[in-house]
């Protein structure tokens, strides 16, 4: 169990530390996928499997083949060669440090941190599965966000193709 | 050694500073917007660990996977919206880098 947190989160975090180093878009778009596999691993570690597999449908298959259609569309080559300059790599740096010491400071004294992985109890039978749970939620109490998040979809796509038309009025 | 909250919540907060850290760094427009989306991610991870941890009849507590489902749903729109405004913007200024595009209006 531990083992695998430890290789996974790697995975997440390397992938994450590739996306902000790599100079091509597309190999920034590719370790931000290696990216999102591992952090699905360790949803799925946590039983959420619904939710893992949603993360590699949607984030590692659906929106990063759109980040890597968008990066073949518009050819970015000619700011490859160009490095960093030294103060923003110092200010992105120091905050990004900064940020993990503060936040190794809160959790040293988050006391309900220390809980380890509590059991679930074991359910037989249909309708126990976690898909079906969060199903009856999604179409029972949050009835309501669901229409919201249904008009937001819509006033997205149609968003976009105002956007995308030739001639912004 | 177990595992405990803490290490999911690091992990989580790690990913954070390390899209944050992009955002600031980064010059390429659509590699900034998908270290937004990395920092997205990192939330998320954080939303599952309290609901694993936080056990509702010895279930997890699936309130914080519907809320997952609305922000993975939002972050989709997001991108879809996003992704068009830096096709509209490229048509108008053929560049993506952000030290390029410093006037108000074109």
């Amino acid at each position: 169990m531990t083992f695998l947190f430890y290789i996974f989160a790697a995975f997440a975090l390397i992938g994450g530390i590739g996306v902000v180093v790599y100079r091509n878009p597309v190999s920034s778009a590719f370790s931000m996928i290696l990216s999102f596999l591992g952090l699905a691993a360790l949803f799925i570690q946590l039983n959420a499997y619904l939710v893992g597999v949603l993360q590699i449908l949607v984030y590692a298959g659906a929106i990063m083949v759109l980040f890597l259609f968008i990066i073949m569309l518009i050819n970015v080559e000619d700011e490859e060669k160009r490095r960093f300059p030294f103060f923003s790599f110092l200010g992105a740096g120091g905050i990004a440090v900064a940020f993990i010491a503060l936040l190794a400071v809160v959790l040293k004294r988050f006391a309900p941190g220390e809980a380890t992985i509590p059991k679930l109890t074991a359910l037989e039978g249909p309708g126990t599965s976690d898909t079906h749970q969060v199903g009856e939620l999604l179409f029972s109490t949050y009835w309501f966000p669901i229409q919201i998040v249904a008009i937001l979809l819509l006033v997205a796509t149609v968003g976009v193709v105002v956007l995308s038309k030739k001639e912004l009025k | 050694m177990e595992l405990t909250l803490n290490h999911f919540l690091f992990v989580s907060g790690i990913l954070f500073a390390i899209g944050l850290s992009g955002v600031l760094l980064r010059r390429n427009l659509i590699v900034i917007f998908m270290c937004l989306e990395l920092m997205l991610a990192a939330a998320n991870l954080t939303l599952v660990a309290f609901s694993r941890f936080n056990l509702q009849d010895g279930q997890p507590d699936y309130d914080g996977h519907v809320l997952l489902f609305f922000i993975i749903t939002v972050a989709a729109a997001e991108v879809a919206v996003g992704l068009a405004i830096i096709v509209a913007l490229f048509r108008n200024r053929e560049t993506t880098d952000v030290t390029k595009i410093n006037s108000m209006k074109f």
